[in-house]
This record gives C-alpha cells, structure tokens and sequence, in this order.
C-alpha cells in the first residue's frame, strides 16, 4: 500500500479489506523462482490452520506405499532418529519464552496459537521398537525425560546427541537400551536468550568429529534489535570432543533442519525465510551449506534482493550473500529434511524428502505436507513430487501438521506431527524391483544414521 | 443586568472526565510522535516499541472521547456548529490513529517513513479535536439550549 493511498484512505471497513493481497499464486520451485514486489498491507495476511482430530481418515501417501501412526499422544513430536537396531527416537517439546513487545505481538500470539496443539510440553525424548520387524511399534519407552524443549537429534561415536533449545547434550548409548542412564552430559551451551526461533536443528558430520546445531533468528526481521541477533541466524559447527564451536554459514533465517548428504558429506539444510513482505515472497528454500557463507538474513534475500525492514543496511554483505540452491514456495514452512535411499522405491532414491508445516502469512495455504524434491548428480533437479498429503482436509480443517521426516532404512519414511502428536510411518509396499538388492539396503543403512537429523 | 451575567457565564463545562479522557489522548499521541523521530534518527529499536504502546494508549482515550463526542452531538440540540467541529477533528484524529497503529504493527523499519507521517498528522489533527472540544462549550452555547 502506497502512502498516498494510506493517507487518502478514510473509512475504517475500506482500509481493513484493503490489505487483503489478491490471489496469491501457488507456491514456485526451483534454484530462480520468481520474486514478485515486495508488498506490506496494512495487516499481515492470517490464515491460521482449523485443527481437527484424524478420526478414521489418514495421510494420503502415494501408490505402493502404506501409512501407519506408530505413535499417538505424544507431547509435541517434532524430530526422530532412527536408530542403528531399528529403534525410533521422538524428540517431544515446545520451546521459546519470547515476551511480547509490541501490542502486535499479545494479538498474533493469541491467533497463531490457534493452529497449533494445545498439550503440553513433553520435553523428552520417546523410543519406539517394533522387535518383530512387522512394521507395528509395539514397544514404546521414556528414553530421556526432564529435557528442555529437545529438537534435534543425532547419532554419532557411540552417543545419542540431543539439541535442547538451550544446550547441545548427549547421551551414552549402547545396542538395545530403552532408557538412558541417566541425565545427560553437556557438550555446550546454545544460544538462548529470548529464544524467538527456538528449534535447534542437529547434524553429525559423517566421522562423528563435528556436529552442526542450526540456531534460527530471534526475529522476523530484526524488530527485537540487532543485539538480540548475536550468535543466532546461523550453524554453528562443534567440536564433538571439546564443545568448542564457531559459525560454519550464516544469514540463514531459520535453519529448522539439518542433513548430511550421502557420499558427499555436504551439509544441507531446510532454510524459513521472512514474513509480511507479501503472500508470494520470501520463499522457504533448501540449500547446501557452505562453509564460511553468507545468506543474506536479515539484509537481504534469494541473494541481493534488499530488505529495507533492516536498518542500517549493510551493502558490502548483500553483495556476498550467497543465492540458495532450490526454493521451496514461500511460507511453506519447511521443518524437515532428510536424504532418501533405494530402499524407498525407484521413483524416490535420489533425492530429499522435506517436511512442511504449512504457512500462517497467506490468505491461500500452503505447505502442510511431505514434499520429495528429485536430485540429479548431487544436486536438486526438477519440480517436488508430493509424497504425504491430506493434513488440510477440503473441509478447510486442518488434521495434521508435518515436522521431521526421516529415512528408515528398512524401508519407510517416518514423519512427526505436532498437530495431532503422532508419528507416522509411510512403508514401502511395492518396491521396484532395482531397489531390492541387498547391497542397496547395506548402504543406505550407512546413509540413514549419517543423515538424520 | 441579569441577562449580561447569564451570557457571560459558562453555558455548560466539558464533563470533567470527558476533559480528562480527551487531555490525556494528546500527550501520548505526541509521545508517539517524539518516539518514532527518536527511531528514525538511531534505529533503536526499543522507541518503535514505545511509540506502538502510546500509539494504542492514544487511542483508548481518544476512542472514548469520540464516543463521548458523538452522544454529546445530540444531546447539543439544534446549535452543535463547534460541537461538530470537535467530533468531525476527533474521529479523523481515531481514524488516522488507527491506521498508524496498524503501521506500527509492522517489523523493523517496515514502519517507516509512513509511521513517522502519520504519528505527526495524529499528533496535530489530537491537538486541534483538544482545542476545539475545549472550546465548544465554553462558548456559543446556552443552557437554555441544551436543557
């Protein structure tokens, strides 16, 4: 809205439809996605998710594979880690104690809490089995309890690595262990004042040396001060044996969650881009993380595109921010990521699959489902197939909301949901026949412990 | 001589809480203003903030002197000439703060430079919806009028 028209505009009822934003188009894919002008109505477009109980509906998932809850009222699922002996781990919580500012922030709490769930904060870490191997988790424990709003997991030397929302700590662990030892031992302290973005993605490098903790912004755009951004908007690298750590990448908004890519060993992660610039902007974006990058937060986006919100602008870090690799549609809210393997089927063996939690920032949805985006020599290559649907129902209600996705590699893609505190299971039923070999399955069991996140 | 005293004197003072509710609209709507120039000159994020609360606290008192205002416009009678001009400078006062409150909603400096204009209308158009509603009883009117 232009001023002028802002201070021509008289009755109240015309300036409150006014900000309505069209018809914003469906979210845009790829590594040059279209970027519209910015837009800033007078009120941020909300459309808050109508939750819903499942009842006798499902996920949908594709042809040839089947969708089971393996786990149901949990305290808020938001990651899980597969285990070398098959056993999944579900990291339970909410975090962040952000006080509101403004007479903005009482009001958008009150709205945005509608679309999330109402139990509270579990803030433990539960291990499903399923020692049958018949795809039913029978068994279910407390592995860890008492944490603070756990979120990302890991697996590496020997140790169960856990992301509280204020301290990366972990957990000894041997084959077959149901419950921990005992609390946990701290590798470092994470950054935690204010907590605005609170989720602490993890990533264990392939030889377990370093680990990669995603700590998002404490902002949209720099509203609670640039003093409150020290530390945060980046990945920190750390060392597994000190706890020492330095930043690895910065500029990335809100890194929700973290892979390792197979073979490679390049760090990747699922990027939340910025609010209120318009339905269609910034997009949510996956990316490989470069060591020593600049993405551009809070200064700029998708590169060298200025965001004017940030003030004092700095021009010499616009012109190195580094343009992500594939963008995901804007205010999908991307909190998953994990690589896939042959074991999941000829169509989805080289690729990721992302978890979206879906927008609030749009007047039309977009997000709330499990995405696979197609990878070709290493790199995203072509549109994402839509792999987990029907958690915004036609009825306008909303029954799930996706968050962590990991590769079983026996086979199935587990997905949490902290709308409805489940866990699902999506198997593989009808496995092209290119996929079976037991070389295939060896390898992608190396893969499924390196990538977790 | 009697008819001298009776047009001399008061016809009928602003309600005293109706006084207050409209005085005290003014000295917020301008602390907003100053708040917002402060941002605008150190990008300190904290006098955003407090311009968004006074804003709000403005607009309390002053949606209430409107109301206030409105119900007074026909209990004036025939004579509201100045009434009307309070009520008319008092709504666009609440209307224009509206609109800043909800610029004041935005991030950062996504508030600026429309925040900072409205801030310095609603500030003059407060002080204007002040004087006038001020005056408008104190003169032009009798109790005959209005009993």
């Amino acid at each position: 809205m232009t001023r002028s028209s802002l201070l021509a505009a008289a009755g109240i009822v015309a300036l409150l439809t006014a900000c309505d934003d069209g018809t914003p188009s469906p979210p845009v894919y790829g590594a040059n996605p279209p970027l519209p002008e910015q837009q800033q109505g007078l009120l941020p477009s909300m459309k808050i998710a109508k939750p819903a109980n499942w009842g006798d509906r499902k996920p949908t998932v594709p042809e040839g594979f089947t969708v089971t809850a393996i786990a149901t009222d949990l305290g808020i699922p938001r990651q899980t880690l597969v285990l070398p002996n098959g056993d999944i781990l579900v990291a339970e919580g909410r975090g962040g104690s952000a006080p509101p500012l403004r007479p903005k922030d009482l009001i958008a709490g009150i709205i945005k809490a509608k679309g999330t769930t109402s139990v509270p904060s579990g803030n433990r870490i539960t291990l499903l089995r399923d020692a049958d191997g018949d795809g039913n988790y029978e068994e279910r424990t407390v592995f860890a309890d008492q944490l603070n709003a756990p979120y990302g997991l890991a697996f590496a030397n020997g140790q169960i690595y856990v992301a509280n929302q204020d301290a990366l700590v972990r957990f000894p662990y041997r084959d077959g262990q149901t419950r921990a030892e005992g609390p946990p031992e701290k590798v470092t302290d994470l950054p935690a004042y204010i907590n605005h973005h609170w989720t602490k993605s993890l990533a264990a490098s392939p030889d377990g040396r370093f680990l990669y903790v995603g700590i998002g912004s404490n902002s949209n755009i720099t509203e609670r001060g640039m003093p409150a951004e020290a530390d945060r908007a980046m990945v920190w690298e750390i060392d597994a044996r000190t706890g020492a750590h330095r930043p690895y990448a910065t500029g990335l908004r809100n890194p929700t969650a973290l892979a390792i890519q197979p073979g490679t060993g390049t760090l990747w992660a699922v990027v939340n881009e910025r609010d209120e610039l318009g339905p269609n902007l910034v997009p949510d974006y996956l990316t490989s993380v470069r060591e020593g990058g600049f993405y551009g937060w809070p200064y700029s986006y998708w590169g060298q595109n200025v965001d004017p919100r940030a003030q004092p602008q700095k021009p010499e870090l616009v012109a190195a921010a580094i343009k992500p690799d594939y963008a995901l549609g804007s205010h999908v809210a991307a909190l998953g990521v994990a690589f896939s393997s042959p074991v999941m089927g000829e169509r989805f063996a080289d690729g990721v699959f992302v978890g979206e939690h879906g927008s609030w920032n749009r007047s039309v949805p977009s997000g709330y489902k499990v995405i696979f985006v197609p990878f070709r020599d290493g790199a995203p290559a072509g549109d994402p197939v839509e792999v987990v649907t029907g958690f915004m129902g036609e009825d306008g209600n909303t029954y799930g909301r996706p968050v962590g996705v990991t590769v079983d590699p026996k086979g199935a893609l587990i997905v949490a949901d902290d709308l409805s505190n489940t866990v699902w299971r999506v198997a593989v039923t009808d496995r092209s026949p290119s996929a079976e070999g037991p070389a295939d399955l060896g390898s992608a069991t190396t893969d499924g412990n390196g990538s977790s996140n | 001589m009697v008819a001298i005293v009776d047009h001399a004197r008061p016809a009928r003072a602003i309600h005293p809480l109706h006084a207050v509710l409209l005085a005290a609209s003014l000295p917020l709507f301008l602390g907003g203003l100053l708040c917002d120039i402060a941002y605008s000159r150190s990008f300190e994020i904290q006098w955003s903030n407090f311009a968004a609360w006074l804003i709000v606290g403005g607009m309390v008192f002053a949606g209430v002197s409107l109301l206030w205002a409105f119900i007074d416009l026909f209990r004036a009678g025939r004579r509201r000439g100045r009434g009307l001009a309070y009520f008319v400078l008092l709504f666009i006062t609440v209307a224009l703060g509206l609109v800043n409150a909800f610029v004041h909603a935005r991030d950062a400096w996504g508030v600026m430079p429309e925040g900072l204009i409205l801030s310095a209308a609603v500030a003059v158009t407060a002080l204007l919806a002040t004087w006038f509603g001020f005056s408008s009883f104190r003169m032009g009117l009798r109790m005959g009028d209005t009993r």
